[in-house]
C-alpha cells in the first residue's frame, strides 16, 4: 500500500467533507478565481472563504499565484483527482438509484403486460 | 455497463439520460407515484425516504424527505408546472440543507426507445455558479455529476 498517497487522500477527503469547500473546488475546476470572486456566489464573507481556502491549500487541492495585489487560486492536479473521486462516488449513488429503478420496473412489468394485452 | 450519461449544456444546464427496459408509461409512473418513488430515489446505501409527497398535476406539490437513520437528513420541495402523462413532466425543485438552494427547473421526457424508454432530464439552474455549487454539494436526489472534470479540463 502506498502510504504517502493514502495520507494525501485522507487530507483531501477531510477537506472535501464540507459542502462549501466542495463548491469552491468545483468553481475552481472551471477556472482561476480570486477570494472576492469566490465569496460572491456563496453569500459568505471573504475571511470565511479564506479560511476554507486555507484548508483546501494545506490539503494540496488548491494552489495560488501572485498577480500584483491579487492572489488568484486555482485547482491543483491533486484537487482535480480528489474532485473526480468525489464525483465518482456521487455518480455511483446516482447509478444505484437507477439500478434500483430497473428492479422496480421489472417488478411492475407483470401487471402492466396483463393490462396492456387488450390494446 | 453504464447506461447513464451526464453532461452540461451551456452555462446553466445539466442533461442526464438513461435507458430503461420498460415502456415510457411505466418509467413515468415510477417517477410520479409516491408509493413507488421511495423504493428507488434514495442516493447512497443506507438512506431511506420516510416522507414522499408527489401530486402529479399542474401546481401539484412535491416533497421528499430523506434520512440516514442516524440523525442525518434533508428534504426537497417542488411544484409541478406541466405534465403530459406517460411522456413528460416539468417541475421546479430546491433542496433544503437546511437552507433552500436556488430553484432547479427540471424537464423530464420519457420517450419510446425500441421496447424500452429513453429518459432525458434537462435541468436549468439560475446561473453557472449555482450549477457548480449544486453538483458539488451532493445528494441532489443522487443527481450529482462528473461534469466538473469535463468542463474543468477544457
Amino acid at each position: 500500500m502506498p502510504q504517502t498517497h493514502d495520507l494525501n487522500l485522507d487530507a483531501a477527503f477531510a477537506a472535501l467533507a464540507d459542502s462549501t469547500r466542495r463548491a469552491i473546488l468545483a468553481r475552481l475546476a472551471t477556472g482561476e478565481a480570486t477570494v472576492m470572486e469566490l465569496a460572491e456566489p456563496f453569500a459568505m464573507t471573504q475571511p470565511a472563504i479564506s479560511q476554507h481556502l486555507k484548508v483546501l491549500e494545506s490539503a494540496g487541492l488548491v494552489v495560488s499565484r501572485i498577480e500584483g495585489a491579487k492572489r488568484p487560486r486555482r485547482i491543483s492536479e491533486d484537487g482535480l483527482a480528489a474532485m473526480d473521486e468525489w464525483l465518482a462516488m456521487l455518480r455511483t449513488a446516482l447509478e444505484s438509484n437507477y439500478d434500483r429503478l430497473d428492479k422496480v420496473l421489472a417488478s411492475m412489468k407483470q401487471p402492466a403486460i396483463r393490462r396492456g394485452k387488450k390494446k | 455497463m453504464s447506461k447513464l450519461t451526464l453532461l452540461t449544456e451551456g452555462e446553466t444546464h445539466i442533461v442526464v439520460t438513461r435507458r430503461f427496459q420498460a415502456p415510457p408509461e411505466a418509467v413515468y409512473r415510477a417517477h410520479t407515484d409516491p408509493k413507488i418513488i421511495p423504493q428507488w430515489l434514495l442516493g447512497p446505501e443506507g438512506w431511506t425516504m420516510p416522507v414522499c409527497i408527489n401530486e402529479a398535476r399542474p401546481g401539484g406539490k412535491i416533497r421528499y424527505e430523506w434520512t440516514n437513520g442516524q440523525g442525518r437528513g434533508f428534504y426537497l420541495t417542488g411544484e409541478y408546472l406541466e405534465l403530459e402523462p406517460g411522456r413528460r413532466t416539468v417541475h421546479v425543485e430546491r433542496m433544503h440543507l437546511p437552507d433552500a438552494t436556488p430553484d432547479n427547473h427540471v424537464e423530464t421526457r420519457f420517450e419510446k426507445d425500441g421496447t424500452g424508454t429513453l429518459m432525458t432530464m434537462r435541468m436549468t439552474l439560475p446561473d453557472a455558479q449555482t450549477r457548480a455549487a449544486m453538483l458539488a454539494t451532493g445528494m441532489e436526489h443522487g443527481m450529482e455529476a462528473s461534469y466538473v472534470r469535463l468542463e474543468g479540463m477544457s
